[in-house]
């Protein structure tokens, strides 16, 4: 980021204006960085509830079907369309870090790199969302979807 | 270090091509190790993982199709049994280590973070022994 200290006004370089509100500038890097610790986060903590949620199938059938009705709830269902969008980033995103690290074009392409992981993301999240919701939907609206 | 000349005020410093020493057994790879174990066992979980999701929430009618019998149908092949197996252990310690990283890096106290790690050692022993201990013994004639 060899940014010149040109002029304001026109040019041939447009010069952003200072970023401000944040300590840090890394723009796109930085941001990747905090969703990759965020979802990260989130999903151990969702892994840790879902291991013992599941450990129910060795206490009997009918214990484990109660606690798994929590999850067709149309709120928790909600919920669950956001565990799989933080997953597929967390994902994807790791693909990203990995081929910064082992590739030898990895570091150079990090950005574009990143536009690649929010298309990928916003592809498949669009049927997946679609898929998800569409039992709630049809029981809360009827006929929809 | 054993240049000829070593006036006081670099006395102390090291030559910039000077070998390096050996810090008292105190330097060891770990961290090397740990940041090569979440590169290999995160490229194993997104196929694990993405699988899961796939098929628990999005196929085929997705969560609202699991109840017991889902579960026990599909612990009855072992190829189930050593995805889910695999998926938590890799899962649990990826998931761990990266907790590992964010509690050094915002604990303050040395106290704070010992007790966060024995928290998080705590959990992981927890969530990879229950569910260990599950896979293995499922009884699908429970009912």
């Amino acid at each position: 980021m060899s940014q010149s200290t040109a002029l304001p006004g026109p040019g041939p370089v447009a010069v952003p204006p200072p970023r401000r509100g944040s300590v840090y500038r890394g723009v796109e890097g930085m941001w990747s960085w905090v969703a990759h610790r965020i979802t990260g986060v989130l999903t151990f903590f969702f892994l840790f509830a879902h291991v013992l949620d599941t450990s129910l199938v060795r206490v009997s059938p009918d214990t484990y079907d109660r606690i798994i009705e929590t999850y067709k709830n149309p709120f928790v269902n909600l919920l669950e369309v956001g565990l799989v969008g933080a997953v597929l980033f967390h994902a994807l995103n790791g693909i990203r870090v990995t081929l910064i690290d082992f590739w030898s074009k990895g570091t150079r392409l990090q950005r574009p790199m990143l536009w690649v992981v929010l298309a990928v993301w916003v592809v498949l999240m669009v049927p997946g969302v679609y898929f998800m919701l569409q039992h709630t939907v049809r029981v809360m609206f009827g006929g929809a979807a | 270090m054993t240049a000829a000349y070593d006036p006081p005020a670099t006395r102390g410093i090291e030559a910039p091509r000077a070998p390096r020493r050996k810090l008292g057994g105190r330097r060891s790879n770990m961290e090397m190790y740990s940041w090569l174990f979440m590169r290999l066992s995160g490229i194993v979980l997104v196929v694990l993982v993405l699988g899961h999701l796939l098929i628990m929430n999005v196929l085929d009618g997705g969560v609202h199709r699991i109840n017991w019998g889902f579960v026990a149908g599909r612990w009855a092949s072992p190829f189930w049994q050593v995805w889910d197996l695999l998926m938590l252990w890799l899962a649990e310690l990826h998931g761990a280590n990266g907790l590992r990283t964010v509690i050094n890096d915002y604990a303050r106290k040395d106290g704070t973070r010992f007790w966060l790690l024995m928290l998080l050692a705590a959990s992981v022993l927890l969530t990879v022994g229950l569910g260990t201990l599950v896979i293995f013994t499922f009884d699908p004639t429970i009912s």
